[in-house]
């Protein structure tokens, strides 16, 4: 069977690729674009180490296939910091040593970049129940929240004062 | 002279069930050596696979670590971690 | 040589700047085990076995070589057939043979998931599609999980040269139970006699697996002069050079392994499992191959730790003393013998001065994988046992928990059932923490509880190796070797630039391959802060004397005449009117003063302090649904001195995290025959965001004299306490004690149901 042609746009930036009708998005990302960000924790979508963007939804690159990223928009952990600026979500990660050993993290600042989007000020507990598709074994999620909290927060205020 | 403890029944096949000694040995690799030579294959068995605790604090792999005539010296299997 | 300097003298040990390594790992850059590509590069793909015991009568592998885009297939047969040889290279000893079959199996598979042959093909298509052209035929035998199962006679014997060592007569019947350890001391019929009160229980655990969210993986790329390089995420780029040395039979010196960044270990990575073959399969293809394993694969191959079957009895008077303690553990070991039994006997009662004590572990082999290391290897286990079985006694004299742990807890001074002496231990301060804690008085609500529980772990010293290199701009470069799984990249900085006097932003810590640096244990144990800590210390140390000549020279002055202070050398003598040189100036000019300023330290540390925690936990549970939500918790431990108080209390809250799941959810389920039934995340179920609470961490500082700064390991101990303290809290919310891990709701719903009717 030959290989399908995908264009598509990720990080704002037009991109293209081909593959196989069955090759996920996580793969054509990591291994046709070369974004190793997003990361294979399970491949069943599970654990969240995948976590990206289509159109403005979050969702597992393992659970999405590469051709359903033709014609969409794809956000990827490499688009987060914009023009050597870190995003406030990931100036609070490293504030509050929300991280250890980082491999969960890009998919957890994916997450909580979609949960502000929704929901500039969320509870603990909503913060909580958001990420629980998003699996750590190092944090115990307690820095993780107090990040995602402040952050938004701050974001909050650079919304106010703008 | 050191007074020297094995604790716990690992090495004891080597000894014959004792399980105390003294040992007139200044350096961990004298005392080894020396209960090498009491026991043939013992020294080498804590070589390996001991752990010794000079007056309470572990040491692992150290011929040099000093031992006073009245150091108190446990001889512990060694310890991994994860 | 530095002394433990006063708290108020640090600059930056002590305070929380942001780890060197975090902003590549917040924006997706970081290169983890599979992250690399290397031109050429082929895929490589394992064959496992389906069946938890079986001979392998044939390997037909014609098929797979023949197919189009495969490189290269590999059985045992492509591997040295390696005799039995103890050998550590990871953290306590293994056997080499067992490695070595444990990595490629060799006419018997002895666990379900057991590699059998590996290919290496230019596409993962390929490479699935020439596992399936390789024939095995298998002879099917009977199987056996359970510990206590594997250790009735009859069972199915999975090494027939396997005979119990540590009996008082030479055993001569294979077994399953590789050893028989006891440890002890005193009497313990007088310490019965002696008791007013006696419990006894019996307690199990399930296995339960380390759960890295990065699944192992590798990229070997093998040449044809006999020189490879290995990217690997692991423990210890030198532990898999070592273990790759031995399992290829090829020369340290030409393999080089690179660390990639870790995603988590928890001792789950200080073994290898793909390396070599990853290598076997580039040295047969002439190309770089990457091997990563399938979550799946993780699970039903890689080593979960040992389930367990423990018996315990104690004896104590009405005042609380506790006189005796009758304690056996029986713990699964895997395919292979070597489970965590002995430190778990040596751990179970170190918080209690129990005069009479005997311990039996047995290490029995089942057909499951291979244990591996997980956290204070065999510590949580007899804990939850023990810590069970004190929170029973104290119910039973009407006492409170807290008063329990006090009254026969140990200090300096008094002797562990190990052994040693205990000195510098704080042991006492971290129960007096918790007992002052608000949380210890919280009022409770309907269907909660809340249980405390104590726990220990030794910590490890072991060789390392630290290089701090002045750049000639006056900024350092920190070299070392240990890969940084939770931020000890950032400790390492921080100490060097403590004694440096820099700004720690002027300090590089950069993890060496194992050509850059020189040899270290790996991360894991506890020790890294510790000895590599160390390394590093004494290394900028001699810098910092190295300096001092140098300012010496360039006043013309004795060497004894200078200080160093605040990142600078100061002339102690008056009459000669020189300002103080910076670590910048007189790197400007190193050249004329002697050359590069660079040290490297290689030591072997010892004088490891153990570390002690206090966990309370209060748990509420849904009476409807048998689901325990754990609504409070709080830790304390003793860490010796806190290098970065961050990333300190990040290893109590990760390990609690730990902890919690293996008591309510964690654990492997297996079929009837023998096969894995929840090898993912789905059904394997870890602690998610919303199952937990925010994690108190309180840290005690009462140090460890042997280390520069006062540093203990601080990364086991948190996971020894959990799984008591939620078993005590559920006891209290359920008003029935509870002994077989894991507390899932279907098990609460039986108490509760049991309850009702």
């Amino acid at each position: 069977m030959s290989k399908l042609h995908i264009t598509t746009t990720v990080n704002d930036d037009p991109a293209e690729f081909l593959t196989d009708p069955s090759t996920t998005l996580l793969d054509a990302l990591r291994d046709n674009l070369g974004l190793t960000g997003a990361k294979e924790g399970c491949g069943s979508g599970d654990c969240g180490a995948c976590s990206v963007m289509v159109d403005g939804r979050l969702v597992c690159a393992c659970l999405v296939l590469a051709a359903e990223a033709e014609g969409r928009r794809i956000e990827t952990i490499e688009g987060m910091a914009q023009g050597g600026t870190l995003h406030p979500l990931q100036q609070k990660f490293l504030e509050h040593a929300a991280l250890q050993c980082g491999f969960c993290t890009p998919g957890l600042l994916v997450a909580a970049k979609a949960l502000l989007a929704e929901n500039p000020d969320p509870t603990e507990t909503e913060v909580r129940y958001w990420l629980a598709g998003n699996l750590c074994r190092c944090t115990g999620y307690d820095k993780v929240v107090r990040a995602v909290i402040d952050a938004a927060a701050e974001m909050r205020q650079v919304r106010r004062a703008s | 002279m050191p007074h020297v403890v094995l604790a716990g029944s690992q090495g004891r096949e080597f000894t014959g069930g004792a399980s105390e000694f003294d040992v007139g040995a200044d350096t961990v690799r004298r005392l080894i050596l020396e209960l090498d030579a009491r026991y043939p294959g013992f020294g080498d068995y804590i070589d390996r696979r001991m752990a010794i605790a000079i007056d309470g604090e572990i040491h692992q792999d150290a011929y040099a670590a000093a031992l006073q005539p009245d150091s108190e010296i446990f001889l512990i299997p060694k310890i991994g971690g994860g | 040589m530095t002394d433990i300097l006063d708290p108020p003298k640090l600059k930056v040990v002590g305070t929380r700047p942001i780890r060197p390594d975090g902003v590549d790992k917040v924006t997706g850059r970081a290169q983890y085990g599979a992250d690399l590509v290397m031109p050429g590069m082929l895929v490589g793909r394992i064959k496992r076995s389906a069946h938890a015991h079986a001979k392998i009568v044939s390997i037909d592998t014609k098929k797979a070589r023949a197919l189009a885009g495969v490189k290269a297939v590999i059985t045992a047969e492509d591997l040295p057939n390696l005799g039995s040889e103890e050998y550590e290279a990871g953290e306590g000893g293994g056997d080499l043979r067992d490695l070595s079959l444990n990595v490629m199996a060799r006419s018997k598979v002895l666990y379900e998931g057991h590699a059998v042959a590996a290919v290496a093909a230019t596409s993962a298509a390929v490479a699935e599609a020439a596992l399936d052209l390789i024939e095995i035929k298998y002879e099917v035998l009977p199987h056996v999980i359970e510990v206590e199962a594997a250790m009735a006679p009859g069972a199915p014997v999975l090494h027939a040269n396997m005979f119990t060592q540590g009996l008082p007569e030479k055993a001569t019947k294979p077994s399953n139970i590789a050893r028989v350890n006891k440890l002890g001391r005193g009497n313990l019929d007088e310490g019965f006699a002696e008791a007013d009160v006696v419990m006894s229980g019996r307690y199990t655990t399930q296995g339960v697996h380390q759960g890295y969210i990065e699944p192992h993986a590798c990229v070997a790329s093998f040449s044809e002069d006999g020189q490879s390089t290995v990217w690997s995420s692991s423990q210890g780029q030198f532990m898999v050079r070592t273990y790759c040395s031995k399992l290829l039979d090829l020369d340290v010196a030409d393999i080089r392994v690179i660390p990639a960044e870790i995603g988590g270990g928890f001792g789950g990575k200080t073994t290898v499992y793909l390396e070599p073959l990853a290598l076997a399969l580039s040295r047969q293809a002439g190309h770089p191959v990457k091997l990563v394993m399938t979550r799946d694969e993780v699970f039903r191959a890689t080593g979960p730790t040992s389930g367990a079957v423990m018996e315990v009895k104690l004896g104590a008077k009405n005042d609380g003393t506790i006189t005796a303690a009758d304690i056996v553990l029986k713990y699964q070991a895997g395919a292979f013998a070597g489970s965590p039994v002995g430190a778990g006997s040596m751990t179970a009662v170190a918080c209690y001065n129990i005069p009479n004590v005997a311990i039996t572990g047995y290490d029995v082999v089942t057909n499951t994988p291979k244990v591996a290391a997980y956290r204070a290897p065999g510590a949580p286990i007899a804990a939850f046992a023990i810590e069970s079985a004190i929170d029973e006694l104290a119910r039973k004299l009407d006492m409170d928990p807290i008063e329990i742990r006090l009254k026969n807890g140990v200090a300096d001074g008094m002797k562990a059932v190990y052994g040693p002496t205990y000195t510098n231990i704080g042991y006492l301060e971290t129960v007096e923490a918790i007992k002052n804690h608000p949380h210890y008085a919280a009022p409770l609500g309907p269907n909660q509880g809340r249980g405390l529980a104590v726990g220990f772990w030794f910590n490890i010293g072991g060789e390392s190796t630290g290089a701090v290199h002045i750049n000639d701009d006056g900024s350092a470069t920190v070299v070392t070797a240990n890969p940084d799984i939770g931020g000890s990249r950032a400790s390492m900085g921080m100490m060097a630039a403590e004694v440096l006097g820099l700004p720690v932003e002027l300090v590089r810590p950069v993890v060496g391959d194992t050509t850059a640096i020189g040899f270290s244990g790996l991360t894991g144990g506890s020790r890294t802060t510790f000895a590599t800590g160390m390394a590093v210390t004494r290394a900028a140390e001699k810098v910092v004397e190295d300096m001092k000549r140098r300012a010496a020279l360039t006043w013309d002055v004795p060497v004894e005449q200078v200080a160093w202070e605040n990142g600078a050398a100061v002339c102690l003598d008056a009459s000669k009117d020189v300002k103080p040189l910076s670590l910048k100036a007189i790197a400007g000019r190193s050249g004329r003063t002697g050359g590069p300023i660079s040290a490297e330290v290689s030591l072997t540390a010892q004088g490891a302090g153990p570390g002690f925690a206090v966990h309370l936990c209060d748990v509420e549970i849904d009476r409807e649904t048998g689901h325990v939500t754990i609504v409070r918790y709080t830790a304390a431990q003793d860490v010796g001195r806190a290098i970065h108080p961050s990333y300190v209390e990040g290893q109590i809250q990760g390990g609690v995290a730990q902890g919690v799941g293996w008591a309510l959810n964690e654990e492997y389920v297996y079929d009837a025959d023998g096969r894995m039934e929840n090898a993912g995340f789905l059904d394997y179920r870890v602690p998610v965001a919303s199952d937990l609470p925010m994690i108190e961490a309180i840290m005690i500082e009462v140090p460890n004299p042997r280390h520069p700064f006062g540093a203990k390991g601080v990364g086991e101990v948190p996971i020894v306490p959990p799984l008591a303290a939620v078993a005590n809290a559920v006891r209290g919310a359920l008003g029935v004690r509870m002994c077989d891990l894991p507390l899932s709701p279907p098990k609460i719903r039986a108490v509760i149901d049991a309850q009702a009717g």
